[in-house]
């Protein structure tokens, strides 16, 4: 019980420090080359906002599962070792 | 810093606080967390249409994640869930219409916070009845200290969905055998779901603090399927509402992206949690939420807040 609650505290770490990481660097890129072509879409081409909006989404949320899931596989393999 | 698609300054440090929360929530009881992350972000200011669209949008990342990791577990019954989205998608665009028309009157957050408000209101001491009688019933059952019987997930409304079907509900008439239900009309199913998809459109994110509880004491799902199969429903249900939000001018999803962030890694540890719950308890814990989001709503009308 307690290896297990150490290995959950582990993970928990890891990744509050990877998405503290992610974040800031992810609110740069976003906000700062992608804010004002999204501005543009959202004003513009609705259809086009739209789109992005649901594809910007979705990859996000596939690729931080991936990184961490990538993150915590490394993990494990040096603590079996 | 100020948001240009909605034109609205909010704290992004704040956006992700409350993105972890929301995420650890949605994880945990499979609610998209909308009963906290809209009240919270008209409480900050952003008006009440832009709440609706953002949030929805901002679950469709977060519900990919938890959706996967429920399916992993074996928490999803895919062929309710797709069945659901069927009546889910007709209801969210009758609530993005229903935003449409209060925009032209100005009038959206006014409507639509007092609409947030009774339904949290109403959710919330609905499932404070459900678990005190639940625990009630289970009393005697605890004290025996020889018992070895795992606990089952018991509800005090386990008699609603044996009721629902001595209904005379129409055919065609499906089975459910991952949820364990036979003979279910699916029109009780889109009704459910077509209920959860109006309240996902009208008040924003996924609606599972309606789908959710609707599914356990409704259709009889068990609580833990339930989850994972909501998750699963509000992937489908959220895509199809950000589009049509999108397109009505409702989201801001560079708010939506910023929050994410932190409901990424909050909706991972909530799925975890849900292997330490029974059923009475997961609901238990669910009770005091609503009542918060209820309090930020009126805090934000009380504040003012104008549709822009």
């Amino acid at each position: 019980m307690k290896t297990n609650k150490k290995q959950f505290g582990i993970q928990l770490g890891l990744e509050l420090v990877v998405y503290a990481l992610l974040v800031g660097g992810y609110f740069f890129l976003v906000q700062r080359f992608l804010g004002d072509w999204l501005y543009e879409l959202f004003a513009e081409k609705r259809r086009s906002y739209a789109a992005v909006a649901v594809l910007l989404m979705l990859g996000q949320g596939v690729v931080l599962e991936l990184v961490t899931s990538f993150l915590l596989g490394l993990l494990e393999r040096k603590s079996s070792r | 810093m100020t948001f240009p698609i909605s034109n609205t300054h909010l704290e992004p440090a704040l956006l992700v606080v409350i993105g972890f929360t929301v995420g650890v929530l949605g994880g945990f009881f499979g609610v998209g967390g909308s009963f906290l992350a809209g009240p919270a972000l008209f409480a900050m200011g952003l008006p009440m249409n832009f709440v609706v669209g953002t949030d929805l949008s901002h679950i469709l990342g977060k519900s990919i994640v938890a959706a996967r990791r429920h399916r992993a577990l074996g928490h999803v019954d895919l062929k309710l869930g797709v069945l659901m989205a069927v009546g889910t998608i007709v209801g969210v665009e009758a609530g993005a219409q229903a935003i449409e028309r209060l925009k032209t009157k100005l009038s959206v957050d006014l409507y639509v916070g007092i609409a947030f408000t009774i339904v949290l209101l109403g959710i919330s001491g609905i499932m404070a009845w459900e678990a005190i009688a639940t625990s009630r019933a289970q009393k005697p059952k605890t004290k025996n200290k020889n018992t070895t019987k795992k606990p089952q997930d018991h509800s005090a409304f386990g008699h609603v969905p044996r009721w629902l079907k001595t209904l005379n509900w129409p055919p065609p008439f499906v089975d459910f055998p991952v949820s364990g239900i036979q003979r279910l009309s699916i029109w009780a199913v889109l009704m459910v779901s077509f209920t959860g998809g109006l309240f996902s459109g009208f008040l924003g994110g996924g609606a599972g603090y309606i789908r959710m509880p609707a599914m356990v004491y409704l259709l009889g799902v068990p609580t833990h399927i339930a989850v994972g199969t909501d998750l699963f429903e509000i992937v489908i249900s959220a895509t199809y509402g950000t589009v049509t939000h999108a397109l009505k001018g409702n989201v801001d999803i560079l708010i939506a992206l910023v929050m994410h962030t932190g409901a990424a890694v909050g909706a991972q540890l909530g799925a975890v949690g849900t292997t330490f719950f029974s059923g009475p308890r997961l609901r238990a814990a669910f009770v005091p939420l609503p009542l918060i989001g209820a309090v930020l709503v009126i805090y934000g009308l009380l504040n003012g807040h104008h549709f822009k």
